[in-house]
């Protein structure tokens, strides 16, 4: 009995088996080395900030020159190094960029205009009268951007505040796109002063909304050694490139508007 | 006699008693008021005026060089002293607006002064007959004339059908299926030959001989007096009326029976096509306060600068039918009628069903503010997951599906949204009314459709 089961499964398996590898070699698919080593690099993610499916469409338009080596947002510098390695090309190394949410207004300096109930989402909030903050540009604090962040970087505080740890940040800008207010940017990674206000309303009416909303009075603008600084549409701009961070600033603005960033 | 109706529907208690006996009041012309460039459906209005001009009761201070679009006039004689955004009742976000203030040397409170230039008919009653419909669309548009119904559309769009559609009947609303409301009710019983004036006047801008007036059987006395004044109408033989039908139709009290493509349904019969209007077949269908809008426009030459708002709910103390100037403060409305009772919870513009909450009083009343409703000691209860009942289905009067739209937007499926037939949704509320388990079907709804706008 025992004798007839291993020859018959033995044979089934040495029939199947031969037919496999005969079947491999013939219908190989050719891929292209360089595809898999990238691959191997990329951080696996699967973010799609990239702009194409996943890390494996990526891979493959990389291999084929579809796109440039600097690609991979998520992975940084130092898979972009790696990346250019495997394809033998040189890159200028890009600056690196952070997500940060300009609004540091909670319960306690932005009033509440209503009792908001319904869908805990700041789209949907944004629909009724632009929201229940009572300033028009500050954060909602119902976590659209938190959702759509695939690193986990983004918390919401106990204030109603969205808040970014730029160590977990990526930079792969889906939470810009997410928030209705636009009010996350892109800033340099080194960037540490920064104007945390996004409030374009005239002085008076930006205090009556928010007791720490810039009021664009034009102090950190005189006071900037640099000239860093400039009043655009009722609310303060730093000038990345002029900026040497030295914190006067911060030091002079009334409001505390502009602060450090951790 | 079985009364006509549509299918789905819901019953909500009507509350309509608390205004329904009262005679329509006139609130004195404010000293303040605001008015919102956009009060209609379409592109909005750019100002005429300045800060600081003097401006004239009835002048036209905004207007828009779009054809879906409405000028506004200043509802009070003053001064202009600001052009800026302010809240707006059914906007989210701030509108232009133009503030004018009276002097307040000539400021009357008390009484309310005749509207002078205004009330006196330029025309003689009948001559408006001598009139092209054309010259008569032009005045309808010159007076800044919008559905009053709620959804504020330009008139004068709506009797311009596109040439290729044939209209063989033109329905005039009269159903007022919203709880609480009844300010079309009391126009009915108090304004009636005028009205039936102006369904006269729309009758010959479309060359259209056959109309009828939808009612819900709820106002007896309305349909009596409609009868009857139709009836005196065909007796007196009246020029207007050679070979016009006009029918009066009760119809069964159901909510939203009041909406356009329901009534439809029940007068006629016939269905509105998916994303269709109701051009598309052969009807036009206008508001009793929007054919008394038409009258006053066409044959007294006054604008649109009043209405009548229904101001009531068990959180006013002095419920009333008030005819208001456009761009009173809700406050003051709300004081005249001798203020709030205590525990106070919300302040809706329009009825219950598909009216707008606000947070605010210093925002104006509106070309489409049906009414005021003052609700307290809501219960607030919270939701629970959908348990598949099935009620909603049933009572959509579009014959969609809310709680699968419902799902799939909480989920971000907007496409999916789409295939269940968000866009055919109304907003009336009957799926959120009847839901057990407190879903907030509409904010759903209305979430899923501004998301699929963005997307476009």
């Amino acid at each position: 009995m025992i004798g007839q089961a291993i020859l018959v499964l033995g044979g089934l398996g040495l029939g199947f088996g031969i037919l496999l590898s005969f079947a491999s070699r013939k219908f190989a698919v050719v891929v292209d080395p360089k595809e898999e080593k990238i691959l191997e690099v990329l951080p696996g993610s699967n973010c799609g900030a990239c702009g194409f499916p996943g890390c494996q469409g990526l891979a493959e338009a990389l291999a084929k020159g579809k796109t440039e080596a600097t690609s991979c947002v998520a992975g940084g510098a130092e898979v972009t190094k790696k990346v250019a390695k495997i394809l033998g090309v040189e890159i200028e190394p890009k600056t690196e960029l952070v997500a940060f949410v300009a609004c540091r207004a909670g319960i306690k300096q932005a009033k509440k205009k209503f009792k908001y109930r319904g869908l805990n989402n700041c789209q949907a909030d944004a629909l009724l009268f632009t929201g229940d903050k009572s300033c028009v540009y500050g954060c909602l604090g119902l976590g659209s951007c938190a959702k759509v962040c695939p690193f986990d970087a983004i918390s919401i505080t106990a204030e109603g505040l969205a808040v970014i740890d730029p160590k977990k940040c990526k930079s792969c800008q889906k939470c810009v796109k997410a928030c209705p207010r636009n009010l996350i940017s892109m800033v340099p990674r080194a960037q540490e002063v920064i104007i945390i206000c996004k409030n374009r309303d005239r002085g008076k009416k930006a205090k009556e909304v928010c007791s720490i909303a810039c009021i664009a009075c034009r102090i950190c603008e005189k006071a900037c050694p640099q000239q860093a600084i400039s009043i655009v549409d009722n609310l303060a701009v730093i000038d990345y490139q002029k900026c040497n961070q030295c914190a006067i600033c911060v030091e002079k603005c009334p409001q505390k508007a502009i602060g450090v960033r951790s | 006699m079985k009364l006509k109706t549509f299918p789905g529907g819901v019953h909500p208690p009507q509350y309509k008693d608390l205004t329904k006996g009262k005679p329509i009041e006139d609130m004195p012309v404010p000293i303040k008021v605001i008015i919102p460039l956009q009060q209609h459906t379409g592109a909005p209005c750019e100002p005429l005026v300045k800060v600081g001009d003097e401006v004239k009761e009835g002048q036209k201070i905004g207007e828009s060089k779009a054809f879906v679009s409405a000028p506004v006039h200043t509802s009070i004689s003053g001064k202009v002293t600001a052009i800026e955004p302010r809240p707006h009742p059914a906007s989210a976000k701030d509108v232009m607006a133009i503030v004018i203030e009276k002097n307040p040397e000539s400021a009357e409170v008390s009484a309310r002064p005749p509207m002078l230039h205004l009330g006196t008919p330029s025309l003689q009653t009948e001559s408006w007959k001598e009139l092209t419909p054309k010259q008569i669309k032009e005045k309808i548009r010159e007076s800044g004339i919008v559905g009053l119904g709620g959804a504020a559309f330009p008139t004068h769009v709506k009797l311009s059908p596109a040439p290729d559609k044939k209209i063989d009947t033109v329905i005039l609303n009269g159903v007022e299926c919203e709880p609480y409301l009844t300010n079309d009710h009391r126009l009915m019983l108090e304004k009636t030959s005028q009205i039936l004036e102006g369904l006269n006047i729309i009758l010959k801008v479309l060359g259209v001989n056959r109309a009828s007036i939808g009612i819900e059987s709820n106002k007896q006395d309305a349909i009596k007096v409609m009868e009857n004044a139709e009836h005196s109408y065909e007796v007196g033989g009246r020029d207007a009326l050679h070979g016009i039908s006009i029918e009066v139709v009760p119809l069964k009290v159901k909510y939203p029976q009041g909406a356009e493509k329901q009534l439809i349904k029940a007068i006629l019969n016939r269905e509105v096509p998916s994303a269709g209007l109701p051009f598309d077949v052969g009807v036009i269908v206008q508001n009793v306060g929007t054919a008394l809008a038409i009258y006053e426009a066409v044959v007294t030459d006054k604008p649109l600068i009043e209405r009548v708002v229904t101001v009531t709910g068990n959180g006013i103390k002095e419920p009333k039918n008030l005819r208001v100037r456009i761009g009173t403060p809700f406050s003051q409305v709300i004081e005249y009628c001798s203020g709030f009772v205590n525990g106070v919870s919300k302040v809706i513009m329009g009825g219950p069903m598909m009216g707008l909450a606000q947070y605010t009083l210093d925002v104006p009343v509106v070309k489409g503010t049906s009414g005021i409703l003052v609700l307290k000691d809501i219960k607030e209860e919270s939701e629970g997951p959908c348990i598949k009942c099935g009620r909603c289905v049933e009572s959509c009067p579009m014959s969609l599906m809310p709680n699968r739209i419902g799902d799939y937007a909480e989920t971000d499926n907007f496409d999916l949204c789409k295939e269940y037939g968000v866009f055919d949704c109304m907003e009336c509320g009957a799926c959120a009314y009847v839901c057990a388990s407190r879903r907030p079907l509409i904010h759903l709804i209305k979430y899923a459709k501004s998301r699929l706008a963005a997307k476009k």
